[in-house]
Parts: C-alpha cells; structure tokens; sequence
C-alpha cells in the first residue's frame, strides 16, 4: 500500500486538503469548517485525542498530511454523533473522522499499535468471513490481540464479566467451533457483492484522482 | 386493533448466546400482547456497526446494507423495516436515505448487489422499535395494555447516542429527548427528572478497544442516575444495555464506588407491566438482578 501512499502524495503535492476532498468520505466538506471548537466540546474522548475534530480541520488547511494520517486522534471517534448535530455548519464530521482514518490505513500510514484499528479489522473480516459478528469470538481474539501472554491476562482480568456472561447465557462458549455458531447461509453472495462494491470504489479513487491532479 | 407487521431486522446482539438476546426475548413478550408480528429479514448480515468503518469503506458498507434492505424488498416491499439494535437502525436508515437521495450511489451499490441477483430501490421505510411504538401506536395504546403497573420504582431513562443521533425520533430534541421517561410513566413507574446523562456516550463498540476511557465514561452514567434517586436505569440500545451493566464490577475496583444499578430495557418495563413472567421478560438474564421488576412479576 506504501506506492498508494507516495502516488496520492505525489499527485496532491502540497494540496492535501484537495487530496481529501477526493479521497475522504464525505471530504469535500472539510473546507467548510469555521473553527468554532463545538465539535471538540462535544467529543466523549475529546481530551484524549492528540488533534481534536476542530484542529484535525485546521491541519487538513494547513496541509499538515502526515501528521493528521498517522494519529491516533480519529481512531478514538466513539461515532457518538454529538459533533454532526451540534456543528453549526452542519458538516458530517463522523464520517469524515471514519474516512479519515480508514484513508489512512488504506494508505498504510495509520498506527499499528491503535488498539481500535486493530478491533476494527476483526470485526470486518469476522463480517468477510460470517456475514455477521459473533462477539463470542471478537472478544476472545481482541484478548489476545496483543500476543499470548498479554492475552492470558487480559482474559484472567476479564474473566468475571465473561462468566457473568455465561451465567446469564449471553455468551457462548462453543463459538469457536464453526459450526456451532450462527453465520449467514449466503456467505459467498455477501463476499462477491463486498468485492465488487470494492472494485467500484477503488476505479472512482483512481478515476477523481486522475482528474483532481 | 389488527395485527401490524413489520419486516424485522434483529443484527448480531441479537442472537440466541448474544449479549442481546435478553433484549429479543422481552421484545417478543411485548409484541406478543401488542399484536406486532415481526418478519424476519431471511438470511440478514451485519450492519458493519460503527468501527466497521476501519476494514470496510464506504460502498462496501453501503452495500452490505443494501443487500439487508434489497431481501426485505423482495419478500413483502408493503412492510416497514424495522429494528430494535440502534446501530443497525443507524446503518439501515443511513444506507437507505444516502441511496435515496444519490442516484450514483444507487447504481454503484446496485452493481455491486447484481452480484448476488439483488436490486434495491428504496421502497421501504426503516424505523426503529420504538418509532413503531410511538407512531403506529401511541402512549395511550401502550397504556391500556398495562396489567401491573410498575408502582414505587424509580428508572433514569439513558437514551444515548445512536437511537437520538444522528437520526433522533421525531417531535424530540437531541439534548433533551423525553420518550423513554413517558414509556417509564406510561408503565406506571417514576422517571428520574433531569438525568444529566443521558445522552451521553457510554464508548460504543469501543469499550471493548478502549475499556478504560469507556468505563470513565460509563462511571459517570450510573453516577448520575444514583444522584437522581434511580433504582434501575432503562435504555433502547444493546450496546449501551451491556456497556453500562457489565462492567461495574470492574469500575467498583477501580474506583472504589459500590455500584449495584440493574440496566434494562424499554421492553423489559414494558413485558412486566403487560404482565409477563420474569422469565418471559428475561429478569433472569440481568447480571445485575432488577430485583423489583422481578417481585412485580412475580405478583398474581
Ligand atoms: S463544530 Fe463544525 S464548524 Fe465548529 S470546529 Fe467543529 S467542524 Fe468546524
Ligand atoms: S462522533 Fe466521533 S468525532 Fe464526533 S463527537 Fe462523537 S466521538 Fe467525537
């Protein structure tokens, strides 16, 4: 993904904002932001994010491309959309906060060790692969994202909400065995109708691109 | 009043062995003493619900809504969508305004559906649950059913993020929407005036990838509703359900609060007051046991 990256860099030379109005959800909004720091007010892990919502905009204008693609800010969106009801420009702020991040790892510039991204990705091929998530499963492998023996711990840490889980049947322990756990009958319609909707995408990415350079 | 059906979408917290299945359960109570019949949508898949966004881009998600809503079509496209998960509403409505109004989304998503011998057209409107219950019923409908109204409990209604935004319900406002406290009082119990909380973020889906900054979150929720004098707390959404119950334990150690605040959810008040059982009503799957739903429940 890395010549994805330094293609788009080279075509949108000092113009990222441009290079985002392209490629970003919902990005040819950004341009509209008037920096009045309502969206970083309003954000749940607001004081965590590195560059809140508002500053991510005022980056984007001042072309600052790598620093905004590889934060960790837009990964801590909890898509609560206080932001997109109370922006008084009405900009989609959500979407782009997605976009943004789902460029970045597109573009192989996202960080690695950002433990959303790293959730974010099981839970879409938990999607790929069953057609639908099973949390049994996500929750046993998110324990032990971070290697095994991070993982015993994190699942001894854990283990009374998963037995409290089990107690009360909300939780299902054979969910590893493939077979024993609810997925969709037509699993490959759903990856041939993914792949194709990724064709398209990546053909419109190209084509803008092309125009917009 | 007759039989109303609906195309039904449950999503994956719904599933039996799920951490909503308890919601289903008291849903299928409630529907059963309000006449609903909920259609479910054959062989429906996940709505992508919000970190979806990190593996799969826009079209990929707007097609693998569209595949949902382009089933629900073909098999009764007279019938209303509706789901009871506010992620997958948010993600089925969403889906549905954006093609609805760009007819070059539509052709690419309906492209990438031809694959799999699907056209959508955006026949169908897709509501949440409690939209039906508010629209196609009322509260004085929902009312007349009551058999034990629900005396002398307290409940902080905890609306959160993704059934009042970015959609909300109509008549509602975002910051201060009252529903949820006129369910409580239509079932005969006292909603906690002015709850600061609640619409506040309870992390999402990110509890489970940032568990300390949710659980901050979720600290202050159930904070709030002590102060209001709440004895349980009752909300629409799956995910908030499980966020704020499960972890209180956890959140106790931490900081060193003694948080015991049952979660339930609208359908659960509303299956006890219709006079169901508790098991009827799933009381038995609350971790933390709403011990006066289950005495009125158990009363003749
Ligand atoms: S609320 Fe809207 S206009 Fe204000 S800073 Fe945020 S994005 Fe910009
Ligand atoms: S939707 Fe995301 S960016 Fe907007 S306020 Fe919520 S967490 Fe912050």
């Amino acid at each position: 993904m890395d010549d994805l990256n330094l293609a788009m860099r080279d075509r949108y030379r000092n113009n990222f904002l441009q290079e985002v109005e392209a490629n970003v959800e919902e990005g040819e909004w950004a341009k509209m932001c008037m920096q009045c720091g309502v969206c970083s007010g309003s954000c749940p892990f607001g004081p965590h994010w590195d560059h809140p919502p508002q500053e991510i905009f005022m980056m984007i204008r001042a072309n600052k491309r790598e620093e905004v693609l590889s934060s960790t800010s837009m990964w801590l969106c909890t898509s609560c959309y206080n932001c997109i009801v109370r922006c008084p420009r009405e900009i989609p702020i959500t979407h782009i906060m997605h976009g943004l991040a789902s460029y970045a790892q597109r573009l192989g510039l996202a960080p690695k060790e950002q433990p959303t991204r790293k959730f974010g990705l099981m839970f879409w091929d938990n999607i790929e692969k069953n057609g639908r998530v099973n949390e049994s499963i996500l929750g046993i492998k998110l324990y032990f994202m971070n290697g095994f023996k991070e993982g015993v711990k994190t699942a001894y840490k854990m283990a009374p909400v998963g037995w409290n889980m089990l107690r009360t049947k909300r939780f299902n322990p054979f969910a590893l065995i493939p077979f024993l756990h609810k997925r969709c009958k037509k699993r490959s319609d759903i990856q041939a109708i993914l792949r194709k909707a990724q064709q398209i995408e990546n053909a419109r990415t190209v084509r803008f691109g092309t125009a917009g350079g | 009043m007759v039989k109303k059906e609906y195309m039904f979408y449950p999503g994956c917290t719904a599933e039996s062995l799920a951490s909503g299945s308890n919601y289903m359960t008291s849903v299928e109570s409630m529907c059963e003493v309000l006449d609903i019949q909920l259609n479910e949508i054959p062989d429906w898949n996940c709505c992508g619900a919000s970190v979806g966004y990190v593996g799969g881009s826009e079209l990929p998600r707007l097609a693998l809504n569209a595949r949902n809503l382009a089933i629900a079509e073909q098999v009764h496209p007279e019938q209303d969508v509706v789901a009871t998960c506010a992620a997958c509403w948010l993600g089925a409505r969403e889906t549905r305004d954006r093609l609805e109004e760009d007819n070059e989304l539509m052709r690419e998503t309906n492209e990438a559906l031809a694959e799999a011998g699907l056209k959508y057209e955006a026949k169908q409107k897709v509501r949440h649950m409690v939209e039906v219950l508010i629209e196609d019923f009322g509260y004085e409908e929902l009312q007349r059913h009551v058999k034990k109204p629900l005396d002398g409990v307290k409940i902080a209604g905890y609306v959160g993020c993704q059934t009042n935004r970015p959609f909300g319900i109509e008549g509602e406002s975002f910051e201060n929407p009252k529903y949820l406290d006129k369910f409580v009082e239509t079932m005969g119990a006292e909603p906690v005036e002015k709850y600061d909380k609640k619409v506040s973020c309870c992390g999402g889906g990110l509890a489970f990838s940032e568990p300390e900054k949710s659980q901050a979150l979720i600290k202050d929720i159930i904070e709030a509703a002590y102060d209001g004098g709440a004895d349980m707390i009752v909300t629409p959404c799956p995910v908030c359900q499980m966020n704020v119950e499960i972890y209180q334990d956890q959140i106790n150690q931490k900081y060193q609060t003694k948080f015991k605040m049952p979660v339930v959810y609208y359908s659960t008040l509303m299956a006890v007051a219709y006079g169901k059982s508790a098991k009827q009503a799933a009381l038995g799957t609350q971790i933390i046991r709403a011990k006066q739903l289950e005495d009125i429940a158990g009363r003749k």
